[in-house]
């Protein structure tokens, strides 16, 4: 699927920089091709190839296969898309911040925080003036997941990071400390629910893209992606932290806007998909890990083909879920998990001699 | 208490210092706790100054405060202008910064870091010529966290020759801060690396780096300050700084200064025990 040719030795950095450019090309094909994939596979029964060729050349489509394509294969998709490109942009954005390639929204309990914003969104929005509530619409549960998920981050940051450096110990204890809280206060919150909140909150948590609609898209894809346009733009001051925070500032990086805007990003991004498709783990820490092998950890090339290679690792993991059962429906955090959790044990399986714990 | 007067005017008077680095009255305090008081120094360029001092002295405070990395009180003024009215971009066109120790969170290449962050990275000559300068010519591909200490640091100086040598940065003379570029080095090393910033301070560059070795000071530095608990102790020439009364002060220790054989310059030596 992606070339991931690493080797004991290094090889000279303008190949590695070679490779990432080439890697964006061959990403962006398997994005395309991914999305082809999601559009044409699905559980109604219908392959919808002929329905696409047709589509392509112009001729009218069956009204039933317009509804399906339409109304539920290109909002999945496009959603797909925008929550795999953020989750894996997120783990990036913050294994560059932390200065830790163990750091991941997920791992880290920002995903949780999240979660409880949404969460709490879901029960406690009858509790907001209405005009408030009314003025904020869909957005209000994605909107409280950005919150709980920036709240977490800047806490996590505070916690872990002292006089420039990240304690990976810190990081992941506090971590656990803040999952195990918004965990907690997720579950008062769901004995406070009444059932139509309830069959919300259960909807919500299968941690599933199968409840993509339109206005879903139209609400997350606005707040996932100024975050992914900002992604790019932080490279240079990533690259940089990546020799501590002194050294940035030496090299002429404000050290402390990028910190900020990386984790606004990060919250933005790992909220919006909370939000729209409950928890989904493990892209974040995959997708990046993968990449540093594959062309090294420059952040010019990482977040770019992190963005790429999650939306599309998404999109596959998506048409897994919807039709390895079918016409039953996997949840697609099962997938997620049982692909990328092996995938994460070896990861620390290869790093436990320099891991600095 | 201070010698400073008596060997050195006051550093604002000095022409030098207009396109150098000046501190007047600046203090820091980290937490509660003030590392430095009432430092009033001058670093001109075309020249090395050195700071030394015993452990805890606040050396390496004062390096981080003068390069604008930490919060003070009084005044710094480098090229002519304020500090504190610099943002990090125009600081970083100005000054190259070479820390201890630079730990390294990812595996990048020796190039990669050497060229990070150089906009004009994609050019490898440059970053090739700044590793073969510090001896580290074949070095290009290997992994920088599998390099030794002492190689890490000349990887390091390699990148911050790169930038202080930018050629799109602003006119006028660049600056090399060196917070002990040479204690993890072994002696061909050493002299590698006093070699390099002397030839910069020769080509109208300024250098000012924290020392710890007070015989290799005397080889490297034009003017040397003492710091002894935050304070300057003393401020001037090699030869009327590194003497056994103004050092034996500085480090409460009676240490012997005789003169180098060939070259006439100060050795130190420790006291029979």
């Amino acid at each position: 699927m992606v070339a991931i040719g690493f080797s004991a030795s290094a090889e000279a950095s303008g190949d590695r920089a070679d490779r990432a450019r080439l890697l964006t090309i061959l990403l962006a094909l398997m994005l395309a091709g991914a999305v082809l994939l999601s559009l044409a596979i699905g559980a109604a029964g219908t392959s919808l190839w002929s329905t696409l060729a047709a589509l392509a050349r112009g001729e009218e489509i069956a009204l039933a296969d317009r509804v399906i394509l339409w109304q539920i294969r290109v909002p999945r998709t496009l959603l797909g898309i925008g929550v795999g490109a953020s989750l894996a942009v997120s783990g990036a954005l913050m294994q560059g911040l932390f200065r830790n390639p163990l750091a991941d929204p997920g791992i880290v309990g920002v995903g949780a925080g999240a979660g409880l914003g949404a969460i709490a969104a879901i029960v406690l929005a009858g509790l907001l003036p209405v005009a408030l509530a009314d003025a904020l619409g869909y957005y209000i549960v994605p909107a409280a997941a950005f919150l709980g998920g920036w709240g977490s981050t800047l806490l996590l940051y505070r916690v872990a990071t002292r006089a420039g450096r990240t304690s990976v110990a810190m990081m992941l204890l506090a971590g656990i400390a803040l999952g195990a809280l918004a965990g907690a206060v997720s579950g008062i919150l769901v004995y406070m629910a009444n059932d139509a909140q309830l069959r919300d909150l259960t909807f919500w948590g299968l941690g599933s893209l199968a409840g993509a609609t339109w206005s879903k898209v139209l609400t997350g894809l606005p707040i996932m992606l100024p975050a992914l346009i900002a992604a790019p733009f932080l490279a240079r001051g990533l690259n940089a932290l990546a020799l501590g925070e002194a050294a940035a500032f030496h090299l002429g990086i404000h050290v402390q806007r990028v910190k900020n805007v990386a984790i606004l990003s990060v919250a933005a991004a790992t909220g919006a998909a909370v939000a729209m498709s409950g928890g989904i783990g493990f892209v974040g820490i995959v997708v990046p890990h993968l990449l540093r092998l594959a062309s090294g950890p420059d952040h010019r090339h990482l977040l770019v083909n992190s963005a790429l290679l999650g939306a599309a690792l998404l999109l596959l993991a998506d048409i897994v879920s919807r039709t390895i059962i079918a016409p039953s429906e996997l949840p697609i955090g099962i997938v997620t998990a049982v692909l990328g959790a092996p995938v994460f044990l070896w990861i620390l399986f290869r790093q436990k001699g320099a891991l600095d714990l | 208490m201070t010698l400073m007067t008596d060997i050195h005017p006051d550093p604002s008077s000095d022409p030098a210092t207009e396109t150098g680095l000046t501190a007047r009255n600046v203090g820091v305090q980290l937490g509660r706790k003030t590392i430095l008081d009432g430092i009033d120094m001058g670093a001109a360029t075309g020249q090395v100054t050195c700071i030394v001092g015993p452990n805890g002295s606040g050396k390496t405070t004062l390096l981080r405060a003068l390069t604008g990395e930490i919060g003070h009180t009084g005044t710094i003024r480098l090229g002519g202008r304020d500090l504190s009215g610099m943002a990090p971009h125009e600081l970083a066109g100005m000054r190259g910064v070479l820390p201890q120790a630079t730990p390294l969170s990812f595996p990048f290449t020796v190039a990669e870091v050497v060229g990070l962050d150089r906009p004009a990275a994609r050019d490898p000559v440059p970053i090739r010529h700044a590793l073969a300068e510090v001896g580290l010519g074949d070095y290009g591909g290997r992994f920088y966290q599998e390099l030794s200490g002492g190689e890490q640091q000349r990887v390091q100086l390699a990148r911050v020759l790169l930038q202080v040598r930018d050629p799109s940065g602003p006119d006028g003379p660049r600056w090399l801060f060196l917070d002990e570029p040479v204690s993890a080095l072994d002696i061909a090393h050493q002299m590698q690396v006093i070699r390099i910033a002397r030839d910069h301070a020769r080509a109208g560059g300024g250098v000012l780096a924290v020392m710890h070795d007070l015989n290799l000071t005397a080889l490297f530095a034009d003017r040397v300050l003492v710091l002894k608990a935050g304070r300057v102790l003393a401020d001037g020439p090699v030869s009327q700084i590194i003497t056994a009364e103004t050092l034996s002060r500085a480090y409460g220790c009676d240490v012997t200064v005789g003169r180098h054989p060939q070259t006439d310059l100060p050795v130190v030596l420790p006291p029979p025990l």
